[in-house]
């Protein structure tokens, strides 16, 4: 239970991040580069990148429009909204703090707590 | 905000579900096949490539659900598509759905339906502003045996209570009477509201046209002035709105309506005019109490401190005021008045609640019992659907996915069958309103307000949760292996399946029995009711009607008799008419009750003892003969006594046999009314006792005078006649338009034209003096009787189920030889033992329960063993006919068909 909602929670993170780098992109192109980059966390299921996208959207961080794939085929593109990139620079931040502070406890030695 | 903006974007994607759909489907299909691409770019078989991507993917339809649980809104969503599968479902067994709805409804209905009328009597504040601030203000006289609990106020009193009162914002008196209205086309006598300044201001509804009445129209000098209710106003003028202002002749005086009240004006006794009294402040007595006081108090002042204002002023005015003519001041001295000082609507309401309470339990238990045969129903339906059931359980569904499906069903059920219950519950009210016993005090405020509408709301939902609960707890969880293999031929059904169904039948024959017994009892009070002699025969040959000799037309009390001698007359030559009598009131017209000390001059009474009230009433020949009342002593009434003013009297068996022992004893004894300005007179008759109160209590004592006497305590100078009289007229063809007409036209050929009025027959006053106990009777007995058929229909499912889940067994052990009749026997002894079980219950809880019944029995005790023991065997009797019946039909069956069943 826990596990999903933190994955879930990074799984958004990594949408953000990916369309902040790469520009619109549709709902298999962001399975793709996430996957390439995280190697294992998406080969579960890539369907479970759905409902990610739609709650982004639903709370505005990403909008989509419909537009031709590369096959010419309709494909639904997502982009980064103005709120999504401030969405994504508090979160990286609060993430890079907590990731800190994970290192730093997991570095501590016994004796250092004395 | 971001919760906010998602719970926009649900909303808005719940009504576009079914574009999003597809287009979600096109977006899956769109990522399916790129992945395909891909993987054939990277040299897989076509459909190895498409096989791969689909893996990757994931499953598709567990996508879908995510997703939807994502955009729209879940909750809602299942629950509208589950109403939509139960709703399917319920189409499919009609019978069912009609059995569960017809009985929901029935249920809900009665209990909605009598909830609008406690609401509407109990519950609902008096239709005034502020009304918890207007109370009733009477007097009583506990040293005074034989009056009323409670009288009212003299006009003195009004005087002295609107002077010296400390707590009342407004006060006056009141009462209801007839009021005749001629110079139109069809005289009539309206029922008229006769009030002191002070009672419309009290109640605070402005009139819609014109004025109130102000001090004014109270002073005896001032011009005479009348009110009009809404009511009245729209049927006999139309709504004329150029009425306020004409004159209309009431009571033979000219009188210049000022205003109508509102539509929504409500007062005791439904007055249709409205007229001021007046007072002449000299000419007032101590007596008479006939009035009612009404006030509305000061704003923060309490009950208990009116009480005690009311207390001292009651003081004051003993003091204040002369005597009554011809009576002393001793019975005042020992008859210990007090006020009697209440809430205006526990004076409207009365002692209804306890009838209404009794009435609304019962109902509550049909619906109970109704419950539980639908919770039976119910738990068949889902024993055959557990298959389907542990299929779902077995492939994912969740013990809460199935157990709201279940009960998102029952709820269906409870909210139809509520829905339907509400219409029958409104058309019962129509019936009620429009032809209701008049004893229901307000009864035209009853009706469906959102009150009542939430009312039969939370009955339906909870009726449906209490049965769809049952089958939930049994059947929703998750015994999956159990369930798929204990289905169909390898077993037998285990004892502990029926257990649930078993327990409903006992709960449902032990309510029933409850019941039953209240309506037992009800009848028994009934049959001790009607067995009693109310004095008086055939009331429905006895037509009654009443008019008066106008003083315009006879002052002189001889004349006055000779002119009602003469409309008897001509009423007894009418065809078809066998006797007719004349008296100033029928027996049980409770409006027109007369009562007085009445004094035997060889009866000394100790030392400030005081006689008790006897009931008055003067009558002409003819009066007993026509009602049928026994003569038991002496002679009746003749033309000679009256028209040679002979000091004669009549009194009743209970009265001469508490004075004299025996009636025959009382012949020759002298008696008078009130006190020494009343003549002594001779008793001549003793007749039966008149149960003028209504049968239900004591019969009271009689002291009959002639209708025409020479001197009186009431009366004047020159003697009195009774002007304002009742006929009785005893035929065969009462209550006929004809003879109405023929009556009618007998009456104004002498006095002219006054109006006829309180027109009715006997049977009428005599049903309406049992209306409560018919009302409760009738009540009682259809909720028994909804009881009995739901209780015996319950049982019989129950037996005819395990019946047919057993056929094959019947049918193997009539193979082995098994006497017919022994297999019968042991179905039988089954539905005995549950309706022994239940009928034991019942019993006891019939005891306990049957107490707060006992206001309402007469003549019969609430643990009446004959009640109790017939209701029980006729209980017994029905189950094993129950029980016989459907194991009758299973055994007559072909063992080999029985064998091949399923």
């Amino acid at each position: 239970m826990k596990d999903t909602d933190v994955r879930k929670g990074t799984l958004a993170l990594m949408v953000l991040k990916t369309l902040d780098v790469l520009g619109p992109l549709h709902g298999y192109g962001i399975a793709r580069r996430i996957e390439q980059i995280s190697g294992d966390l998406l080969t579960v299921n890539q369907g479970m990148l759905y409902p990610v996208l739609l709650k982004l959207e639903q709370e505005g961080s990403i909008a989509s429009e419909w537009g031709a794939s590369e096959n010419n085929r309709k494909a639904r593109f997502y982009r980064l909204t103005r709120q999504g990139r401030k969405q994504l620079q508090a979160e990286a931040r609060s993430w890079e703090q907590t990731a800190a502070i994970i290192e730093r406890f997991f570095a501590a030695k016994a004796q250092d707590l004395k | 905000m971001k919760a906010l903006r998602r719970l926009f974007h649900r909303l808005t994607s719940w009504a576009t579900s079914a574009r999003d759909e597809v287009l979600l489907r096109a977006e899956f299909e769109e990522h399916i096949a790129m992945q395909t691409a891909d993987n054939l770019r990277a040299g897989l078989s076509p459909s190895e490539a498409r096989r791969q991507a689909l893996l990757k993917f994931g499953n598709v339809e567990a996508m879908k659900e995510g997703y939807r649980d994502q955009r729209g809104l879940p909750l809602t969503e299942t629950l509208v598509l589950d109403t939509q599968h139960a709703l399917r479902r319920l189409r499919k067994t009609p019978v069912f759905t009609g059995a569960v709805l017809l009985t929901l409804a029935l249920g809900i209905g009665a209990n909605t339906a009598i909830f609008a009328v406690i609401d509407g009597i109990l519950i609902r504040p008096l239709p005034y502003p502020d009304p918890e601030a207007l109370i009733r203000i009477g007097t009583s006289a506990p040293g005074l045996p034989g009056l009323p609990d409670s009288l009212g106020c003299s006009p003195s009193m009004y005087f002295t209570y609107r002077e010296e009162n400390r707590v009342f914002q407004y006060f006056g008196i009141w009462y209801v009477a007839g009021a005749s209205l001629t110079g139109i086309a069809e005289p009539e006598q309206p029922r008229a509201l006769f009030v002191t300044h002070g009672v419309l201001d009290a109640l605070g509804v402005k009139p819609l046209l014109g004025r109130w009445f102000s001090e004014t129209d109270d002073t005896p000098t001032s011009p005479e002035t009348v009110m009009l209710t809404h009511g009245y106003w729209q049927r006999r003028f139309g709504g004329d709105t150029s009425i306020v202002g004409r004159t209309l002749t009431i009571d033979s005086t000219p009188r210049t309506v000022i205003g109508v009240m509102p539509a929504n004006f409500r007062f005791q006794g439904d007055p249709e005019l409205i007229l001021p009294q007046r007072f002449e402040r000299t000419e007032q007595s101590l007596g008479p109490f006939s009035s009612q006081g009404i006030a509305r108090l000061k704003p923060d002042v309490t009950l208990e401190q009116a009480k005690a204002d009311v207390a001292r002023m009651l003081g004051i005015w003993l003091f204040a005021w002369p005597l009554p003519p011809g009576i002393d001041f001793t019975p005042f001295q020992n008859a210990r008045l007090a006020p009697r000082v209440e809430p205006l609507k526990q004076d409207i309401v009365g002692n209804i609640g306890s009838t209404l309470w009794v009435v609304m339990g019962a109902l509550g238990l049909v619906l109970l019992i109704a419950c539980a045969n639908v919770a039976n129903l119910l738990l068949v339906r889902a024993e055959a659907r557990q298959q389907e059931l542990a299929i779902r359980a077995a492939l994912g569904a969740g013990r809460g996915r199935i157990a709201r499906e279940m009960l998102v069903e029952s709820m269906t059920l409870g909210v139809l069958g509520g829905a339907l219950g509400l219409g029958l519950a409104s058309a019962a009210l129509r019936l009620l309103v429009a032809r209701g016993p008049d004893t229901l005090p307000r009864l035209d405020e009853i009706g469906i307000d959102p009150f009542v509408l939430a009312f039969a709301c939370g009955v339906s939902v909870l009726a449906g949760a209490v049965f769809g609960v049952i089958p939930i707890l049994k059947y929703a969880g998750p015994r999956v292996a159990t369930a798929l293999c204990g289905v169909g031929r390898t077993f037998s059904n285990g004892r502990e399946r029926h257990r649930v169904r078993n327990t409903l039948v006992v709960v449902q024959v032990a309510l029933a029995l409850v019941l039953l017994i209240g309506s037992g009892l009800m009848i028994r009070t009934f049959q001790q009711l009607r067995s009693v002699p109310p004095g008086f025969t055939h009331p429905e040959e006895i037509q009654i009607l009443h008019s008066t000799i106008p003083e315009a037309l006879a002052k002189e009390p001889e004349h006055v008799m000779r002119m009602q001698h003469e409309i008897l007359d001509r009423l007894a030559a009418i065809p078809g008419v066998v006797s007719v009598g004349f008296g100033d009131a029928a027996p049980l017209e409770s409006f027109l009750r007369n009562g007085n000390p009445v004094y035997a001059e060889d009866i000394t009474l100790t030392e400030g003892q005081v006689s008790p009230i006897r009931r008055i009433r003067k009558i002409a020949p003819g009066y007993f003969k026509a009602l049928g009342t026994r003569l038991i002593a002496g002679r009746e009434f003749t033309w000679t006594d009256l028209y040679e003013k002979r000091r004669v009297a009549i009194v009743s068996e209970n009265l001469a046999q508490e004075w004299w022992g025996v009636p025959g004893a009382a012949l020759g004894k002298w008696i008078r009314e009130g006190g020494p300005a009343d003549p002594w007179r001779e008793i001549v008759g003793v007749v039966e006792n008149v149960y003028d109160n209504g049968v239900n209590v004591k019969a009271p004592e009689f002291a009959y005078w002639p209708a025409l006497m020479d001197q009186y305590i009431w009366g004047g100078k020159d003697g009195v006649a009774v002007s304002f009289g009742m006929f009785a007229i005893r035929s065969s063809r009462t209550a006929t338009q004809g003879l109405l007409a023929e009556a009618h036209r007998a009456i104004w050929s002498v006095n002219g034209r006054e109006p006829v009025f309180l027109v009715t027959t006997l049977k009428t006053l005599y049903d309406q003096s049992m209306a409560r106990t018919s009302f409760t009777l009738v009540m009682v007995a259809l909720a028994g009787g909804m009881a009995l058929v739901l209780g015996i229909v319950g049982l019989y499912g129950v037996i005819a189920y395990v019946v047919s889940q057993r056929t094959r067994e019947i049918g193997i052990r009539t193979v082995l030889g098994a006497q017919p009749a022994e297999l019968l026997a042991t179905f039988v002894r089954h539905g005995l033992v549950l309706a022994g079980i239940g009928t034991a219950l019942g019993l006891m809880a019939a005891a306990g329960v049957m107490r707060l019944m006992s206001s309402l029995l007469f003549g019969v005790t609430a643990l009446d063993p004959v009640t109790y023991l017939a209701v029980s065997a006729l209980l017994v009797a029905a189950a094993v006919l129950a029980s016989y019946l459907p194991t009758r039909r299973a055994i007559a069956v072909d063992p080999v068909k029985a064998l091949r069943a399923e």
